[in-house]
């Protein structure tokens, strides 16, 4: 039987979640003629309704259900309501995503064995390689349309990225370029290519960023095998007396109660919301919640290690000008203790609009120190950096009985503090992005602290052994047969690069997977 | 900005009998605050007229840009001139004014009134309105213009035929 499908249907496959794991799993699972339920929490929103207006974006998209926050991160005092900056809509946060498509390093699937012991980490390998994964990796970057794979030209450089670059050349950095990206540099895939309007982050409104919103939800919608739900909100997985889960519970659009029964249920809420669901999903047989025998549910938050330099010039850069992150340097993604600390990062252009600047630059900072660097504005580059950070047990996510959302269930706490290493990381990193900018005249240079977070990681991750985290190498729950984690919320550790391809690639893989399963019977 | 008309359309001459105090920066009356060449005026409905006149001045303070016109910082607090506001803001512009030695404005260099604005940096007063100032001030549109940014593109087709690779200086 096709899409719709009735509550009572037990033979569907219900995902939570549909942004880059939930919404790539639904449609892969679509075209391999498995029923699909996606329930989505946000609305839908498509190319003709994004605004490039930072603030009015953020207010259309942006999740902005309650959250609390702990710990000695800056944005538990700047931002103590929004630990993340991520999307409730349909195609969740690749609505919001720049586009940068990196894969993880062979070392970087081996952090324990290649870093050691490192005090205070609750360091992990993979439980799978990178050659395990690349296959995987190539059908993402197709699905994608990642420029410089598959013969797809790199996108031309803006103005944020010629100052970018013209530094780190002459600095020493040699591995620079205009990235790789999930924007066109061309027509691809029935997509537009990039117009550089700018305003990557609040939804290319031609479609030349790839997002799940406009490419495979709609095409797994159109097999007849997927329906998608907006406005659901998940509130609970319910489980037999065996211990294999049966339905979920949803708030819809009305605000009605409802229940779906599912034969398999894939949570991709991102990190924050997927292991509040399990947590929030509790019960006599799991009172500790889904899939926790291991009490990993919610634990090693991994967030990167980030931050921004912008530094202005005597001249005009006009930095929004152009995609928000085409430009990228990976001298220092590599692994080199020698550096004080282990793992590495990457340095990525970014521009901000001038609103968004004014709130992240240094926020709750005033007066004439930082209302000169807003001055120059009009001449100012500026650069993300994200790292490797490491996987801390108390870094986590948990119920917070306090604060109840509008449903009247119990808020995700998120309390995060950085690790020293993180810490050395990120003063290197400091270093660096200032000495690029300064190598080309740069007057003034600005280390800017971490904005909230928009890579999660890490709160149900997977493991060889149960006792070490929640899912195996499936995204499979080591507890619960029938259970799967679908999102960034499985990666074990992080690496150093941005985390979306790693996201697509295993949700294609855990789709090939599940089919195989399910016509085995095994499920 | 709620412009009363019979103000705005005072001459200097008009404003300067209208006003019962008038300082480097503002003319304050009976019911408004006006710039002291008359380029605009705003109505105080309930808010004393000297509360506004140091809130606009406040507003500056905390984000002071020379080349922004006193027009945007009036727009970034006239919210405040509200009835369910006036009692937390007149509260807090008194506590200004005591931290001041009496009167806020009267402190003629911005360095006097920033050493005061240090003091109380951690008060929920000041925090509520710096917080407010980010989007009050920095997300009015016709403001972008004099940091050079240029906002929303699509309607134009982006900037790949304006400029998105023209600098010429390196
Ligand atoms: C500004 C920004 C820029 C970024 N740039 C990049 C980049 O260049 N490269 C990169 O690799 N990554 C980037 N990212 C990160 C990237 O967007 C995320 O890593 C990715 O989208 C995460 O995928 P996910 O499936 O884990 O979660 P999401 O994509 O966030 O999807 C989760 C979905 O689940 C829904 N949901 C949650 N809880 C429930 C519930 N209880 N019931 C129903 N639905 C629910 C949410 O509404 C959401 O739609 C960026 C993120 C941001 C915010
Ligand atoms: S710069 Fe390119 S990718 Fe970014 S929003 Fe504009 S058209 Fe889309």
């Amino acid at each position: 039987m096709g899409a719709p499908f009735d509550l009572s249907d037990n033979n569907v496959v219900v995902i939570i979640g549909t942004g880059a794991g939930g919404g790539v799993l639904a449609n892969e699972l679509a075209q391999k003629g498995v029923s699909v339920v996606a329930l989505e929490a946000g609305g839908r929103y498509l190319p003709e309704d994004y605004t490039q207006d930072e603030w009015a974006s953020f207010g259309q998209l942006a999740w902005t259900d309650a959250r609390t926050t702990s710990g000695d991160w800056r944005v538990a005092k700047d931002f103590s309501g929004l630990p993340a900056w991520i999307v409730k809509a349909v195609g969740g946060t690749t609505v919001h995503w720049a586009g940068a498509s990196l894969r993880l390093q062979e070392h970087e699937f081996k952090a324990k064995t290649t870093y050691g012991n490192v005090a205070g980490a609750n360091l992990l390998d993979w439980p799978i390689t990178l050659a395990e994964m690349e296959p995987y990796y190539d059908l993402a970057e197709k699905k994608l349309g990642v420029t410089r794979t598959n013969g797809i030209p790199g996108l031309p450089p803006c103005n944020n990225y010629k100052v970018f670059e013209a530094g780190a050349k002459k600095i020493g950095y040699t591995k620079v370029h205009t990235g790789r990206m999930a924007i066109n540099s061309q027509e691809y895939d029935n997509r537009n290519s990039c117009q550089q309007s700018g305003f990557c982050f609040q939804g290319c409104k031609w479609g030349a960023k790839w997002s799940s919103a406009y490419t495979d939800v709609p095409r797994g919608e159109a097999t007849g095998n997927m329906e998608v739900r907006e406005n659901c909100h998940v509130a609970k997985i319910e489980h037999d007396k065996a211990g294999k889960v049966t339905a979920v519970v949803y708030f819809d659009k009305d605000g009605k109660s409802q229940r779906q029964k599912a034969r398999v249920v894939c949570v991709a809420g991102n990190s924050f919301e997927s292991p509040r669901l399990l947590l929030n999903s509790s019960s006599s047989l799991f009172p500790d919640g889904l899939a926790n025998s291991s009490g990993m549910v919610g634990k090693n938050y991994m967030r990167h290690m980030t931050g921004s330099v912008y530094a202005v010039f005597d001249k005009p850069v006009k930095m929004w000008r152009g995609t928000t992150m085409a430009g990228i340097i990976t001298d220092e993604s590599r692994h080199d203790p020698a550096r004080g600390f282990v793992g590495g990062y990457e340095m990525e252009t970014l521009s901000l609009g001038l609103p968004f600047m004014a709130a992240f630059l240094d926020p709750g900072a005033w007066g004439r120190e930082f209302t000169t660097a807003l001055d120059g504005y009009e001449n100012m580059a500026g650069m993300w950096l994200v790292g490797e950070d490491m996987p801390q047990e108390t870094n986590r996510v948990t119920l917070n009985t306090d604060v109840k959302d509008k449903w009247g269930l119990p808020v995700a706490n998120v309390n995060f503090s950085d690790h020293p290493n993180d810490l050395a990381m990120r003063k290197h990193a400091y270093k660096q992005g200032q000495a690029v900018y300064d190598a080309v005249g740069a007057t003034r240079t600005f280390p800017t602290p971490p904005y909230p977070s928009t890579h999660n990681l890490g709160t149900n991750r997977m493991s060889e052994n149960p006792r070490d985290g929640v899912v195996n190498k499936w995204g499979k729950t080591h507890d619960i047969d029938n259970l799967y984690i679908s999102d960034g919320s499985q990666f074990t550790t992080g690496g150093s690069e941005n985390p979306t391809l790693t996201i697509v690639s295993l949700a294609i893989r855990q789709a090939e997977h599940l089919a195989a399963e399910l016509s085995k019977g095994n499920l | 900005m709620s412009k009363k008309k019979s103000y705005l359309s005072m001459n200097r001459r008009e404003l300067l009998t209208h006003s019962l105090a008038l300082g480097a920066s503002f003319a304050i009356g009976a019911g408004f605050v006006a710039s002291p060449n008359a380029a605009w005026a705003v109505e105080a409905k309930f808010l004393k007229a000297p509360t506004l006149a140091k809130l606009i001045q406040l507003a500056r303070d905390i984000y002071p840009h020379d080349k922004v016109s006193d027009e945007f910082y009036v727009l970034a607090v006239k919210g405040y001139d509200a009835e369910d506001k006036v009692k937390t803001i007149e509260a807090g512009i008194a506590d200004l004014d005591k931290r001041a030695g009496g009167d806020y404005l009267k402190l003629g260099w911005e360095e006097q009134r920033v050493a005061v604005l240090r003091q109380m940096e951690d008060t929920a007063f000041f925090q509520s309105i710096r917080g407010g100032l980010v989007t009050g001030l920095y997300n009015q549109k016709a403001v972008w213009p004099v940091f050079g940014y240029e906002g929303e593109s699509y309607s134009k087709g982006g900037y790949i035929n304006r400029g998105f690779n023209d600098i010429n200086w390196l």
